[in-house]
């Protein structure tokens, strides 16, 4: 990958809590390629969307830096990081606690703007104009209120908004898994069509393997805070390199009721990120635990030049 | 030949003043076989969980079966009117005849008692038990639900569980008087992936080996395809088509039903292969277009849509409510 937008190195965040320290993301590095749309998956837990916030340094990384176009915005003042988020967005998960209730659509769309201060009053309205048609609402609704939209539609406010300071990179945590597929469907084509439209850079938070498989051109998987595998969708999904991708993949409900029904299913539960399994943190559930795993952290071992695995078995389980 | 365990027929239901009430049901009719489990289907606002509530003579304030039938035949035998129960009927129904698993574990249990005492609650209002045996026959059941350590779980509370945990809590609860219907409203929607496959395999076969029947609530066509033996899409309060599973899957033949699979990310897809959206959204039950609620959205609407149509058998066990159906299949 020559040139990343986006370069996430060792990344972690821990939070100190009365109980002890939360392992919530432990030394994640990845990049994002200029124009790509990289999936980031786990179950609850697994540390994805709080690395999606420290990444545009919502809430603060413990260690670790995130390179934003060749600079380290980790150590960026809090100006120079107000100027630097006009090119990085985020759009939330639930549509109706993330649009302030109280506001009008077109002064929701506009705030970004006016916080910035870009353009006139006059420049701003027809600027949001202009968005909310282009994620397929009217310029007629900046008069309305959030309430009076549905989930699909709130969800397209929430993509204007986002895009309303012409960002180049964009974090979208779980957008539409609170939505119904009929409408999920919806959104999901106007994400693929902002990105060719926009040249948009994504990193796409999401539990549903369907879902990234659908829309992305990378996918990073986690658990517990770590990093299990990561490359293009295609191989991830076809052939995973790490048994938790495996498992993952075979406990998605197929569409198809001659599907076979024999998968591999985990035991057990998630551990506490309190105190995460020593080694590799997946192997208290994993079928091919070894001694070793116990012992020894992970680091990442090539699959194919462009997909890594972390599992330290890799080698033992694949040349079988 | 299996017998038929619950027929619902013509069941409309509606909230708010009886003189105008907003009309949530709208001549639901299904049936379920015993041992089988029958899916209903339907995004946001189709009516689905309404139907299990009404079941379970559970519609909040407001909410009245203005007509229909639901007549369900317990283990005995024995056939009941669900519409017309006496409370004292209906309570000593809920348990050994039907009970309910809700999507949220964690609402549904109390947080105040410990899981042995909520799960042996069930024992002391339907059985003569003693403490003992309660207690006795409580951890066999968390056993049952494959609850590791049961004998030490009984006595903790529900906010000590994760999330999988309370969920088998709460089928534990529901199949420990041995029902004759389980009435599953989204019970692994709230659940990660992995946990959700560990639950469904419980399910499958807890209801294998107990006989029950299931009626399985869910908006998942992944879910559908592995669970459901026969399935009833629902669209804005209405049985839209019904048919067994792979009928369903092969030969869909609702413009909804087709719709609706068209729009599911395929978990194993082709490069460059475009989801088709429903374009719309699914209106307010206050604003249902004439005729044929679906057909605003539907590519093949015409006029004659707004005549109405009601569900016919379009092929043996397979039906349909839709004018267009022969042309869709």
């Amino acid at each position: 990958m020559s040139d990343p937008l986006v370069s996430i190195r060792g990344l972690t965040k821990r939070f100190e809590t009365p109980s002890g320290t939360v392992h919530a993301v432990e030394d994640v590095s990845f990049d994002i390629p200029r124009g790509a749309i990289v999936g980031l998956v786990g179950e609850s837990g697994s540390g994805k969307t709080t690395l999606g916030r420290a990444l545009l340094r919502l809430i603060e990384p413990t260690v670790g830096q995130v390179i934003f176009d060749g600079t380290d915005i980790t150590g960026l003042s809090a100006a120079r990081m107000r100027e630097m988020r006009r090119r990085m967005q985020i759009i939330f998960q639930d549509p109706v606690s993330s649009l302030n209730p109280r506001l009008k659509v077109g002064d929701l769309v506009a705030e970004g703007l006016k916080a910035h201060g870009v353009g006139s009053r006059g420049e701003r309205r027809d600027r949001v104009a202009a968005l909310l048609e282009e994620v397929g609402l009217s310029a007629d609704h900046m008069e309305r209120y959030p309430h009076a939209f549905s989930g699909g539609q709130r969800q397209r406010i929430g993509i204007a908004r986002a895009l309303a300071l012409e960002p180049e990179f964009i974090v979208a945590d779980e957008s539409v898994s609170a939505l119904d597929v009929s409408i999920q469907a919806q959104v999901l084509n106007l994400l693929l069509d902002l990105r060719q439209r926009r040249n948009l850079t994504m990193l796409f938070i999401a539990h549903d393997l369907s879902v990234v498989n659908y829309l992305c051109d990378r996918v990073a998987v986690m658990y517990l805070g770590r990093l299990m595998e990561l490359g293009p969708v295609g191989p991830v999904h076809r052939t995973p390199a790490h048994p938790y991708t495996r498992a993952l993949n075979s406990a998605i409900p197929r569409p198809d009721p001659r599907a076979a029904r024999n998968r591999e299913t985990l035991t057990g539960d998630i551990p506490s990120p309190l105190s995460p399994p020593s080694g590799c943190v997946f192997r208290t559930r994993c079928a091919h635990a070894a001694p070793v795993c116990a012992t020894e952290r992970p680091t990442p071992r090539a699959a194919a030049p462009d997909h890594q695995t972390f599992c330290i078995r890799y080698e033992d389980l694949h040349d079988a | 030949m299996s017998e038929t365990i619950l027929t619902v027929e013509g069941l409309r239901v509606g909230f708010g003043r009886k003189a105008s009430p907003v009309v949530a049901l709208r001549d639901v009719s299904f049936a379920l076989k015993r041992g089988e489990t029958l899916a209903l289907v339907g995004e946001s606002g189709s009516g689905k969980s309404v139907t299990s509530l009404a079941l379970m003579g559970l519609l909040p304030p407001g909410g009245q079966v203005m007509a229909g039938r639901m007549d369900f035949t317990d283990r005995a035998g024995t056939r009941h009117d669900l519409t017309a129960l006496t409370p004292t009927r209906r309570r000593a129904l809920r348990g050994p005849g039907l009970s309910m698993i809700f999507q949220e574990p964690m609402s549904s249990l109390n947080p105040l008692f410990t899981v042995g005492d909520q799960i042996g609650e069930m024992l002391l209002l339907h059985e003569t038990l003693d403490a003992k045996a309660r207690r006795r026959r409580t951890i066999e059941m968390l056993e049952l639900v494959e609850i590791p350590g049961a004998a030490n779980r009984v006595d903790t509370y529900p906010h000590e569980m994760s999330g999988g945990m309370r969920q088998r809590v709460m089928i534990a609860m529901a199949m420990i008087c041995n029902p004759a219907l389980l009435i599953a409203d989204e019970p692994t929607t709230a659940l990660d992936v992995t946990i959700q496959a560990q639950i469904l395999d419980l399910m499958r076969r807890l209801q294998k080996d107990l006989g029950m029947s299931i009626l399985f609530i869910t908006h998942d066509m992944g879910v559908v395809a592995e669970m459901a033996d026969e399935v009833a899409v629902m669209y804005a309060g209405a049985v839209v088509e019904r048919a067994g599973v792979l009928d369903l899957f092969d030969r869909p033949r609702h413009p909804y039903t087709r719709g609706l699979l068209a729009s599911i990310p395929d978990p194993d897809p082709k490069p460059d292969e475009r989801l088709v959206p429903i374009p719309g959204s699914v209106p307010p039950l206050t604003m249902l277009p004439k005729g044929c609620a679906f057909a605003p959205r539907c590519p093949l609407a015409e006029p004659a849509c707004e005549r109405g149509v009601s569900l016919t058998e379009k092929a043996p066990g397979h039906f349909a409510a839709c004018i267009h159906s022969e042309e869709v299949a």
